[in-house]
């Protein structure tokens, strides 16, 4: 599976370790929120709000460089508006592959 | 260019940031969260250039656009071109930047946002409301008497059914009519439909949230449709 990377970070920071460290704390911060709200809208299968945090989550993921995982989520992400979960198992281990990296930086 | 950035997501507004910092020309003077906020923000401040999120919950971008009366130059940022054709369509958007947002792009978009000039045609509001003649009262039938209703005094006008209940300052009144109707007898200045059962009183709102307004004691939704001219007609207050 694609591996997230943090080439965009690094070069939006262009050796600022003071911007390097800012971008990370907030993707930090925000995806697991994105997440939860993620997790919850599928629990009460809200479609209309799936949509929204998918569409959240898939500005993360480009940022962490996946971009075929992008191409998924963006694919989920339309399959939603004909209130469909097609790729619902495929983007939600995109999930979990961020959450393992996040723990690493 | 003094300028500001509207978008939901805090990652989204940091990256902004980042890159306005590296252009000399910018000069980053508000962001925000939500495009309501920047409505009433930008009702007291004149700004250059908005780099504005499409996508955004609730209240989106082009429902924003919709709301200007006098339109800034914009730079749309999105994650899927798709959404900014629609928004095309207006003069005075700049460009769009598609995220994740390279510098290398986001610095040409800023060039010709500083080559771009809006005529005093473009920076007219989207959309003018049509005033209707303002007689201040009208009269309605009930129980056969014909009772006369001070314009003004009417907050509310709530369908139900195949009657209308017209709330004023001292009575409430339940008339054999349609919203339609009684729409076409008051005045676009003071009274706007905000959802398909209900028109209000502008000058009677007490309070306004994202889906609602409170007006007197009533809650009343308000359509997303109607969204953009309830936000455009506030500022005439």
């Amino acid at each position: 599976m694609e591996q997230p990377n943090l080439d965009y970070v690094e070069q939006l920071a262009n050796g600022e370790e003071s911007i390097r460290a800012t971008l990370i704390e907030v993707i930090k911060t925000e995806f697991p929120e994105e997440r939860k709200d993620y997790d919850e809208s599928v629990k009460n299968k809200e479609f209309k709000k799936i949509e929204e945090n998918v569409h959240r989550l898939k500005h993360k993921i480009s940022i962490l460089g996946l971009e075929k995982s992008y191409k998924m989520a963006n694919d989920f992400e339309h399959n939603l508006r004909e209130h469909s979960t097609e790729g619902i198992e495929d983007f939600e281990k995109i999930l979990l592959v961020i959450s393992a990296f996040l723990k690493t930086i | 260019m003094n300028c500001i950035i509207i978008d939901d997501e805090k990652m989204a507004r940091v990256i902004l940031k980042t890159l306005c910092n590296q252009v000399k020309s910018l000069n980053i003077i508000e962001e925000f969260s939500s495009a309501i906020q920047a409505i009433k923000f930008l009702n007291e401040t004149t700004v250059d250039l908005i780099f504005l999120d499409i996508h955004m919950p609730d209240f989106n971008g082009l429902d924003f656009i919709r709301s200007l009366k006098s339109p800034p130059k914009i730079i749309l940022t999105t994650s899927d071109p798709k959404f900014a054709i629609e928004a095309f369509e207006y003069d005075f958007i700049v460009d769009y930047l598609l995220k994740p947002i390279e510098f290398s792009r986001f610095e040409k978009g800023v060039q010709k946002a500083e080559k771009f000039i809006i005529t005093p045609e473009q920076a007219k509001p989207i959309e003018k409301p049509i005033e209707k003649d303002i007689d201040n009262d009208f009269y309605v039938n009930i129980d056969r008497r014909l009772i006369k209703i001070d314009l003004p005094s009417i907050y509310l006008v709530e369908a139900k059914g195949d009657y209308i209940k017209i709330k004023t300052e001292d009575k409430d009144y339940t008339v054999h009519s349609t919203l339609k109707k009684i729409e076409e007898k008051l005045p676009d200045s003071l009274f706007l439909k905000i959802h398909r059962s209900y028109i209000i009183n502008i000058k009677k709102i007490i309070d306004i949230e994202d889906n609602s307004v409170l007006i007197k004691r009533d809650v009343i939704p308000v359509s997303r449709s109607k969204r953009p001219e309830l936000m455009k007609r506030l500022d005439l207050l």
